[in-house]
């Protein structure tokens, strides 16, 4: 994986440096607390109900364990004893203290990590496919471009002051496991005819209370333009988007408003302009940062066989772990979905025992997925029994990936100063009520996500089965959606009818999945179902 | 007026008042115009050889529309004077030097020591901008 060097690591102590003198100007008074909001906001520092929040950035999901070790010691040292994984690939801390933070930050900057741009109005933290250098159907490594792009985002002096925050996501295969056309820009890499590898643009996706799938703005941008072409997007959304209403300010609003080909002739004159100007670096960059990318030293000749005699195995085996592109190894993923568990979450103990076993069996590296588990990227098929061994011994075993244990959830009214509704509890009561791997392995894929509020941090239009929580005269209330998807086929899904209290909103779940599993055909996923159906059976049972 | 507090230029100061965009469209001979978050700073472009003083006004600095504005400027070849009036704070400066700021008037003046660490705060840039620096990416790869 990437490894600063000189000036990266200059650029992280400075902002440590930056961010102490604004802690200090904050504590003296020299600041208000008005003044003082955007600064940490762009240090992800969040002020919630109950504490300040520290997000940390994990560019485009990779870690490695030294990295891994360290956000386990942090959550010992500054927190409560564990940390929360983030839909953007991040982790965020519920119980700082202001005074703590530069030193956290320091402790970060040590083992190349920060908290740059993981909150405010500028370009967030670039998030990427999780199975990255690992996954047997993708085209390239995505992660160099991402970690190209990371650069250029860093304190980009134009684009600090957005109208609204900018998520860029990049893939580079068929299969989107980063739902790359819900963010504000999703690049994916691509071969044209000529055999040349360029970026794909898509502009304008985004949830949140006006949930849009970006369209494809430019089919091809050579490689010696990413930066051009990427500067020129944002240009044209700080100059021109909208800011008399925070709810219409993303960039969706904008490519919505002026329609898709207008915001791209506007961008494609900015471009022309800007190719112009030498803002681009030299392809020799990209090709400095790739070899961090390379492949580990993978053993060839490994057999392909494993040993599935014990169930419990079997059933981790055939839900959680992934093709690999190499013969002999199988990526792994790490539920943080235990059965009543609080999805995200991980104790410190369980953070550092992941980083070792990152260690032991997989060549020193994790992932960070939006789906809020952990990736063991490259695994020897070998290993993976003594792995899941220590995994199931830490509580971290559940055999439930992509099944409807393993939903999104965001930390609601628990945690969150915007939310409506808590999110928490409500994952908790569905996951138990599922409860045993059994029963969510007959039920299959099936995505659920929750949000706490409109703002969709937990995806909800994006669930096979999407839950919002909303505030009705006092109470929570639970809306019910069907059939979004994130992936390669993006659809956002239609809410059912009236809303239910907290137990209903369970019983509404279990019905819909009842009504699946009557009516499904050979293969078919709950979402195949669904689309083949439609909503009517699923209403019928769910309310008549 | 509002003071100007910094100033990154050895030619004299200009004390021309700045008229709007609009009232600039009227008036042509103006020599210096102020530009609101709103504005398009390539409306001045057919003048910039008249202008000694373009104003980027910030109401609000959540704002951020003057970035833009001012390298649009620099990067037509402006090579007036280009100042940062309004709710200007200490952690945008070395930001808008970046974007090709060179004077700055504050409404409410900044404390001059935490200005001079904020001007003097990144060794090196990761992008090209409208100041000349080399980013770190030209460094990398000089031979």
């Amino acid at each position: 994986m990437y490894k600063y060097d000189e000036y990266d690591q200059q650029m992280v102590d400075t902002r440590v440096a930056e961010f102490r003198d604004q802690v200090r100007r904050r504590l003296s008074g020299e600041l208000t607390e008005e003044q003082f909001r955007p600064l940490r906001l762009q240090n992800g520092l969040y002020l919630q109900l109950h504490a300040y929040m520290l997000r940390v950035a994990v560019p485009y999901g990779t870690l490695n364990s030294a990295q891994m070790t360290l956000l386990g010691d942090i959550a010992d040292k500054y927190d409560r004893g564990y940390g929360h994984f983030t839909t953007r690939q991040n982790i965020q801390y519920n119980w700082i203290k202001l005074e703590d933070t530069p030193d956290i930050l320091a402790d970060l900057a040590k083992v190349e990590m920060h908290a740059i741009q993981t909150s405010g109005n500028c370009i967030r933290n670039i998030s990427s496919d999780q199975y990255a250098g690992a996954a047997a159907d993708e085209l390239i490594d995505p992660r160099p471009y991402a970690e190209l792009l990371r650069q250029w985002s860093s304190f980009h002096p134009e684009f600090l002051v957005l109208p609204r925050k900018f998520k860029i996501a990049v893939i580079a295969s068929e299969t989107d496991r980063a739902a790359m056309r819900l963010h504000d820009i999703g690049i994916k890499m691509v071969k044209n005819d000529a055999g040349e590898i360029g970026a794909q643009f898509y502009a304008g996706g985004g949830m949140g209370r006006t949930p849009m799938i970006s369209p494809m703005i430019r089919e091809f941008v050579p490689l010696d333009h990413l930066i051009t072409y990427s500067e020129a997007c944002l240009r044209v959304y700080n100059r021109y988007g909208r800011r008399d209403n925070k709810y219409k300010a993303r960039i969706k609003i904008l490519v919505h408003e002026l329609g898709k080909d207008e915001y791209v002739r506007q961008v494609e004159e900015e471009f022309q302009h800007l190719l112009t100007m030498g803002i681009e670096p030299p392809l020799a960059e990209l090709e400095r940062i790739k070899p961090y990318f390379a492949d580990p030293a993978f053993e060839t000749g490994l057999s392909e066989d494993l040993d599935l005699s014990d169930p419990d195995f079997r059933l981790w085996v055939e839900r959680n772990t992934h093709a690999h592109k190499q013969p002999g190894y199988a990526i792994a993923n790490i539920s943080l979905k235990p059965v009543g568990g609080i999805p995200g979450d991980a104790s410190a103990d369980q953070i550092r025992l992941m980083a070792q076993l990152a260690k032991d069996y997989s060549f020193d590296e994790l992932r960070v997925t939006h789906a809020q588990n952990i990736v063991l990227p490259h695994v020897k098929k070998a290993d993976l029994y003594t792995l899941w061994k220590a995994l199931d011994e830490a509580g971290l075993g559940t055999a439930n990936l992509d099944t409807v244990g393993d939903m999104i959830a965001c930390p609601g009214l628990d945690y969150c100063s915007l939310a409506n509704a808590r999110s928490i509890p409500v994952a908790q009561k569905i996951s138990e009520r599922f409860g045993s791997s059994e029963k969510q392995a007959e039920i299959g894929e099936l995505k659920l996500k929750i949000s706490g509020c409109i703002n969709a941090c937990g995806h909800h239009h994006a669930g096979h089965i999407g839950i919002l929580g909303v505030d009705r005269k006092g109470v929570e209330n639970y809306q019910l959606l069907l059939g979004g998807c994130e992936g390669a086929d993006t659809s956002l899904g239609k809410i059912t009818g009236p809303g239910f209290d907290e137990d209903g909103i369970v019983d509404a779940v279990e019905r819909a999945t009842e009504v699946y599993l009557s009516n499904k055909q050979d293969g078919e996923r709950f979402l195949d179902t669904y689309r083949r159906i439609g909503m009517d059976p699923f209403k019928e049972a769910i309310y008549g | 007026m509002v003071e100007v507090q910094f100033r990154f230029r050895d030619d004299e100061a200009v004390n021309d008042s700045a008229v709007t965009v609009d009232a600039f469209a009227e008036q042509t001979n103006a020599t210096a115009v102020r530009i609101e978050p709103g504005d398009d700073a390539r409306a001045l472009l057919p003048f910039l050889d008249q202008l000694a003083l373009v104003e980027v006004n910030f109401p609000a600095w959540t704002d951020g529309r003057g970035y833009s504005s001012a390298r649009v400027l620099r990067e037509a070849g402006f090579t007036g004077e280009i100042r940062a009036v309004g709710d200007v704070v200490i952690d945008m400066l070395s930001h808008l030097r970046r974007c090709g700021f060179d004077a700055f008037a504050p409404d409410k003046p900044l404390n001059p020591a935490d200005a001079q660490s904020a001007f003097e705060r990144w060794d090196n840039v990761y992008q090209a901008a409208a100041d000349g620096r080399q980013p770190i990416w030209a460094l990398r790869h000089q031979n």
